[in-house]
């Protein structure tokens, strides 16, 4: 589809917070969910006639039901400390995508019906109304905002603007006003099973094709299994690693590390996505249904383990809500943390000595490592805290000879979003999801021109996808993106250890 | 007793009514609102005792305010410290025996008052100085750091400029804490300055002043990330657990 023109922005040598620019994007917004896509997931199918009422009642069920957004709508000081901390206000300058001026489009409106002084001093606290030019500046802005929570570390009460976007969202659809791409996508996960709407047998046939090209590079009969009882690990991954380019590489990877390990493994067609949008558009119930496939394709195959592929907010998930939603892991092998993320596995066997590798075939790459956001931020692997950082980094490490990280203010718990996380990967979107790249592909570009960097490796699906759209706006080549396993693809020795 | 007497007496007690009772409240009403997922920031601490310290260092050195910008962390965590003191300083006059800390800590009250007002002075700059902040300031933002710095200014100007009759002060303090009213002293800026602090207590609960008890609550702060080792469920949630 056609989005209007704009201009990539220039990449600088070193970080500028950018000046004020009121209005830069208000001109953004996503399609808007059509009737079929909204009643398909019990949404209304157009904004209600009495939705300011519905949306005041919704703000106030929320507000009871969620301790962090009635906090956060209170402890706000404007202190300023996450205003240059957004990757789309440093690449847009829209002030109104500052974290602290997003979180007000919902203060101003919480505080003319929820408090004292907004109700009866509204222009002394800036409350105001919710009129159809707020809720349009809401849908504009509470969809330009990837639930990446890196305002949420730098702010010195915690306020996690994910937290205020998720609710936002949560209104607006229940109103009415929902997210296509979003909604259409837990449609398909619904109906079909996954985010790419890929029926149960082409993914047979997908997976088909693989045994056969990896045998055509191995020689050696690598499966991918579909729907195996009795496996002992049921592998949950987003559905992108079946047919996108890099992600498919890392499919391999997981493959050929549950083959070297002799780790038997299944896919699930029940539940052949690791992904849930449900988090995106903040609803709890939708979250908890796209979840619930997981339990019961592990119960239904009779799994030891769960393991889940490269997914950054789908780790998120996976790792601090599936035992909350889907819970308890009691039918489980207790000796593995349940889920367990695929870099866990890898790491692990690595530490003990059960795989191999040649890392010279991976010479022909300079790598860097980005941190994806939800699982910098949000969730952890290993024992320790920061083991997310750790883990993947000791994978390549083990599989490759030549790493530089990124400025250590753009890695670990600073790590930039990719521009297209939180139910932005839309065309829609274009124009934020380069300007949000700014960011990141600047620290990128710095470790290009010092070290010669030439892949960026990521445990994303959105991320992978996001920079293989947006790097060639910056003039860097779509294949400098893959994953982590894909790098251990390359250079685990099979069968001949 | 003057008229005078009556509404600064009625005035704080209204004042010390609405902080607590409208502090209660609000704690309350946070403590109620369950908290269904795991959302704490992390890199977070995997115990109960590392969120404890992680809470310490976010209230006694912001920690997350030093990692995010220098300047305001300066007069941020300058003006709390201050007035941390400045407020330990007025104990004595709620005290018939005074504790040895508070006599002890008085000679640096005394310098903790200008370096409070000098640090309120620095975010307010900034309001004015940084893009950003100009843009996302509201009038009442303003008017609480004017409140501030006028209950700051009046109170140097009792120490260091014209001395007011700190006994008497003492007198009527106690006698409110002992409902035996004594009359306040007519000294006009004495008058002001306990004006101010008595609006400082009636809006704290309806201001985002309410960040002081807010941070306690903060679920990105005060989880522990054990999500996989134990099972976190709220009321609501589990709810949904019966029904299917």
């Amino acid at each position: 589809m056609a989005t209007a023109a704009f201009d990539t922005p220039k990449l600088k040598s070193y970080p500028v917070s950018p000046l004020v620019q009121v209005g830069a994007m208000s001109h953004l917004k996503p399609f808007v969910a059509n009737a079929p896509i909204q009643t398909a997931l019990g949404f209304p199918g157009e904004l209600v006639d009495d939705w300011q009422d519905k949306a005041i009642a919704k703000m106030g069920e929320l507000l009871g039901k969620y301790r962090s957004l009635q906090v956060y709508m209170d402890a706000c000081v404007h202190c300023g400390a996450c205003s240059d901390k957004c990757h789309y206000f440093l690449g847009t300058g829209d002030p109104k995508n500052m974290p602290v001026a997003r979180q007000d489009l919902m203060r101003k409106v919480y505080r003319r019906y929820f408090t004292f002084a907004g109700k009866h001093f509204p222009r002394l606290v800036g409350a105001v109304d919710l009129t159809r030019e707020v809720l349009d500046e809401w849908y504009s802005y509470f969809n330009q905002c990837s639930e990446c929570r890196r305002c949420s570390v730098f702010c010195p009460y915690g306020i996690d603007t994910a937290e205020v976007t998720m609710a936002a969202r949560e209104i607006m659809a229940s109103v009415g006003m929902g997210q296509k791409y979003s909604n259409e996508i837990i449609g398909k996960v619904h109906r079909i099973g996954n985010n790419l709407g890929i029926p149960g047998p082409a993914l047979e046939n997908t997976l088909e094709g693989l045994e056969e090209d990896t045998k055509d590079d191995t020689g050696l009969d690598i499966k991918f299994p579909l729907n195996v009882k009795g496996a002992e690990v049921l592998l949950i991954t987003p559905s992108a690693d079946f047919f996108s380019e890099p992600h498919v590489e890392s499919l391999i990877g997981y493959a050929k590390v549950f083959h070297a390990a002799g780790i038997s493994w299944t896919l699930s067609s029940h539940a052949s996505e690791a992904g849930n949008f449900g988090m995106f558009i903040g609803n709890y119930e939708q979250m908890r249904n796209i979840s619930m496939r997981v339990r019961e394709a592990a119960l239904e195959l009779g799994v030891k383990r769960i393991v889940v592929g490269e997914c950054g907010h789908a780790w998120r998930v996976a790792y601090s809500f599936w035992n909350t939603l889907i819970g308890p892991f009691d039918y489980l092998d207790p000796r593995y943390p349940v889920p367990q993320h695929i870099c866990e596995v890898t790491d692990d066997l690595i530490q003990r000595g059960a795989l191999s590798f040649d890392k010279d075939a991976n010479d022909d790459r300079i790598i860097t490592f980005h941190d994806s956001c939800n699982v910098a931020r949000a969730s952890r692997m290993g024992n320790m805290p920061g083991g997310q950082f750790v883990i993947p980094r000791r994978i390549i490490t083990s599989v490759a000879n030549h790493f530089h990280d990124m400025a250590p203010q753009t890695i670990h718990e600073g790590t930039f979003c990719c521009g297209g996380g939180g139910g932005l990967l839309t065309d829609d979107l274009m124009e934020l999801r380069v300007k949000g790249a700014l960011p990141r592909v600047e620290a990128l570009k710095n470790v290009v021109d010092d070290h010669g960097v030439n892949f960026m490796a990521t445990i994303c699906a959105i991320c992978k996808a996001q920079f293989t759209k947006v790097l060639p706006y910056y003039g860097f080549n779509m294949s400098m993106v893959g994953g982590v396993h894909q790098l251990v693809s390359k250079a685990i020795r099979l069968g001949d250890k | 007793m003057t008229l005078l007497t009556i509404f600064y007496t009625v005035l704080f007690y209204f004042a010390t009514g609405v902080f607590a009772i409208g502090l209660v409240l609000k704690i309350r009403s946070y403590a109620r609102a369950p908290a269904p997922l795991k959302i704490a920031t992390t890199p977070a601490p995997v115990t109960n005792t590392g969120v404890g310290l992680r809470m310490a260092r976010e209230v006694v050195f912001f920690e997350s305010l030093f990692k995010s910008s220098k300047w305001t962390w300066v007069f941020g965590w300058t003006f709390h410290f201050a007035l941390l003191l400045v407020v330990l300083r007025h104990l004595r006059y709620f005290q018939e025996t005074v504790w040895l800390p508070v006599v002890l800590i008085q000679p640096f009250g005394t310098y903790a008052g200008f370096a409070l007002v000098a640090a309120l002075g620095g975010l307010w700059a900034r309001r004015w100085l940084v893009d950003r902040v100009r843009y996302i300031s509201t009038p009442s933002d303003h008017l609480m750091l004017a409140l501030l710095i006028s209950i700051g200014l009046t109170g140097l100007a009792m120490r260091f400029v014209a001395h007011t009759d700190i006994v008497a002060v003492k007198v009527f303090m106690l006698g409110l804490m002992r409902f035996d009213w004594q009359p306040v002293p007519a000294d006009p800026v004495l008058l002001v300055h306990l004006a101010l602090v008595a609006g400082l207590m009636i809006v704290f609960p309806i201001s985002k002043l309410l960040h002081a008890p807010g941070l306690f609550f903060s679920p990105t702060r005060n989880q522990a990330d054990n999500a996989r080792e134990v099972r976190h469920v709220s009321a609501w949630a589990a709810a949904l657990d019966k029904r299917s």
